[in-house]
């Protein structure tokens, strides 16, 4: 099994005429996502060219793609200034998980955009987010799709290529993944790592988990609580910026140290105060799983 | 980006808040002339991008205009937290009766904007909250509906038990939640608010944080940025769209995507070694972004030797390993630069780094424990 996404997951891209969701919706429909919709206002009735002759139909708005198509996820390339309406819209039109990969998004637009979702019982992913695959079934976003394999390995974290690494070792030492989420690297995001948690727990094919955090906020420590209290498989944590220094933002808009709390210490603390098996390096993640994997 | 007080005056000014007037002066003569002007005691404040002014020697009362140059005379030039201090801003002091803390700011858990208000204002609300939580109160505001009445009214009365004082206050509070707004802020705080003798609430400072990512919709604002302050490079950085932040080692770092970078500093660290710098370049291949990145790596005379950690996903390594090549052909750089580059066509990335005559790996242990020894043994 998987989390989130699979084999029944059907695609709609919105911004799929843009420069970025043009060749992400190629990626996706190359991996064999099953792109159902493209969404540019103004540019309805026309169809894109996906690889080897697949043809997707455009439409003017989201409502119009759910009701045609039957889609039941959306993923979100619009540039920043219209991505909030964009979720809202998809939110609106009655899929079940909205992926905003877009980066920059205002933080007060998305005070808003998450409220509607939560209003309408609408998961979103992101924003600036890398999005997430399920190996061999489904990809949603802009994870490169060679380096995953099908396996026993839930993966959430908040960073795109630091993903990426943590799963080409993984990937490269024979130990699959069931789904990968790249949670996203901003303040405010719609899932989190104890949503993903919580999902890969009832998922019977996750046998372990990695978590992949980085400085600022709070959520890796309330994930580890989580992970004491709720997780039964083994569980492989990373944080990333030990040596970012306070009241700098670290590239993402959510990594920063304010006050003396979101620190790489506490929260590596966290993990090991909870069962957590900390990896200090990238490389030892893949080492960690495959111990606990008795590999 | 952080404003400085007097710009965080002039935003709250322009919502209705009740400020005192003030002006910024960059000489001891400037601030004696305005000191002189408003006749009376004055205020000589820094105006640098840090909390701490009072406690450094910052802020200083000047009873007399020849005191005021004085005290000008010697903040300007003086150093908090590293800052050069350039200007300080000169205020009729006040009369105070009580100070409290009022700010608004995005609360993660929430996802909402968020009010904390304290009777104990004047001091660090973060040691407040440490030391005696209770003391702060908090109100979570629905972005959809903005700060309701009742809302500003319950705030404001959990500082004043006087009605006069709370309607004030309460009026206040939705000022500043719609400079909040319409200015995109992450913070916006007044500490302290106080009262005074004759019975009026006002705002004698102000801090302003603005979201970077709203900043497209008030270009307007961009005029605050103050770069005096920032070091050069990450002046030079901003402006040719790479994310970099100077720190104090010698290994200058080039790597793609910020979570990597991050990584990649600590295991420079961990390796032995002290990293110059955090560097997002993107997950392009794009040469030019590499000469950027490059020059201004190379533009610390601290650096030894240069770093890149590389994974290519979607980006093809062998591209980036081109882009890499023909970067360094435009750029004259007599410190070693190790690469290190993993993901999609990496044995032909390696192919050509290696024959162009560059160090290249695609092990990040490997690459990092390199540099470090390249750059303790310069």
């Amino acid at each position: 099994m998987s989390i989130f996404i699979d084999e029944s997951t059907r695609l709609v891209v919105q911004g799929i005429t843009g420069r970025d969701g043009s060749f992400h919706a190629r990626q996706m429909m190359e991996y064999g996502t099953r792109v159902v919709a493209g969404v540019t206002p103004g540019k309805g009735g026309q169809t894109f060219d996906g690889p080897d002759g697949a043809t997707v139909p455009i439409f003017n708005s989201m409502d119009e793609a759910v009701a045609e198509t039957g889609a039941n996820t959306s993923v979100i390339y619009v540039p920043p200034s219209f991505a909030a309406g964009a979720i809202m819209e998809a939110a609106d039109a009655g899929v079940d998980l909205v992926v905003a990969i877009t980066e920059g998004i205002p933080v007060l637009d998305m005070t808003r955009a998450h409220a509607f979702a939560r209003d309408r019982g609408v998961r979103v992913l992101g924003p600036n987010c890398p999005g997430l695959i399920s190996p061999g079934k489904s990809k949603v976003g802009i994870l490169p799709g060679q380096i995953v394999t099908p396996g026993p390995v839930g993966l959430v974290s908040r960073s795109g290529t630091l993903t990426y690494e943590a799963v080409y070792h993984l990937t490269r030492a024979g130990i699959g993944q069931t789904t990968c989420v790249g949670i996203g690297g901003d303040p405010l995001i719609g899932t989190k790592f104890i949503d993903c948690l919580e999902a890969f727990r009832q998922d019977p094919d996750t046998k372990a988990i990695v978590m992949i955090g980085e400085i600022g906020g709070t959520d890796e420590q309330e994930a580890a609580e989580y992970v004491k209290a709720h997780v039964d498989v083994p569980v492989v944590g990373f944080i990333a910026g030990q040596t970012a220094p306070p009241g700098r933002t670290m590239g993402h808009a959510g990594a920063i140290i304010s006050g003396s709390a979101g620190t790489a210490a506490e929260k590596m603390e966290a993990f090991e105060a909870n069962g957590i098996a900390v990896a200090r390096r990238p490389v030892e993640i893949a080492e960690l799983v495959a111990e606990a994997l008795g590999r | 980006m952080d404003l400085h007080e007097y710009q965080a005056k002039e935003i709250f000014r322009g919502a209705g808040i009740p400020v005192p007037p003030g002006e910024v002066a960059r000489t001891p003569e400037e601030a004696e002339a305005i000191a002189r002007e408003y006749g009376g005691m004055v205020v000589v404040k820094a105006q640098v991008h840090s909390g701490g002014r009072g406690k450094a020697g910052g802020v200083k009362l000047a009873k007399t205009p020849e005191e005021a140059r004085e005290h000008a005379g010697n903040i300007l030039g003086m150093s908090i937290k590293g800052l050069t201090v350039e200007k300080v801003l000169v205020t009729p002091a006040e009369d105070i009766d009580t100070e409290a803390y009022v700010g608004v700011l995005v609360d993660r858990n929430g996802q909402a904007p968020m009010f904390m208000v304290s009777a104990e204002g004047g001091v660090d609300i973060e040691e407040v909250a440490r030391t005696n939580p209770d003391a702060i109160r908090k109100l979570t505001v629905d972005p959809r509906y903005g700060l309701l009445p009742h809302q500003a009214y319950w705030l404001a009365n959990t500082l004043y038990d006087d009605p006069k004082l709370a309607r004030q206050a309460s009026k206040i509070m939705g000022q500043l939640y719609e400079a909040f707004r319409s200015n995109g802020c992450s913070l916006a705080e007044i500490n302290p608010l106080i009262t005074t003798p004759s019975g009026e609430v006002k705002a004698i400072d102000a801090k302003v944080s603005l979201d970077d990512n709203a900043l497209f919709r008030r270009p307007d604002l961009e005029a605050y940025r103050d770069t005096a302050d920032e070091p050069r490079a990450e002046t030079e950085a901003r402006e040719a769209g790479l994310t970099f932040i100077k720190l104090d080692g010698n290994v200058g770092c080039c790597v793609n995507g910020a979570g990597l970078a991050m990584a990649t500093m600590d295991l420079v660290k961990y390796y032995g070694g002290e990293p110059a710098n955090f560097l997002d370049i993107g997950g392009s291949s794009n040469p030019e972004k590499v000469v950027n990145a490059l020059k201004i790596i190379t533009d610390d005379p601290a650096v030894k030797v240069i770093l890149f950690n590389i994974f290519g996903g979607i980006t093809r390594t062998d591209d980036v390993a081109n882009g890499i090549v023909e970067a360094t052909r435009q750029l004259d750089i007599d410190i070693p630069i190790v690469i290190r580059l993993t993901g999609t066509n990496e044995e032909e990335a390696l192919e050509i780094l290696k024959r162009e005559g560059f160090e290249a790996y695609t092990s990040m242990d490997e690459v990092v424990e390199k540099a470090v020894e390249l750059a303790n043994n310069a």
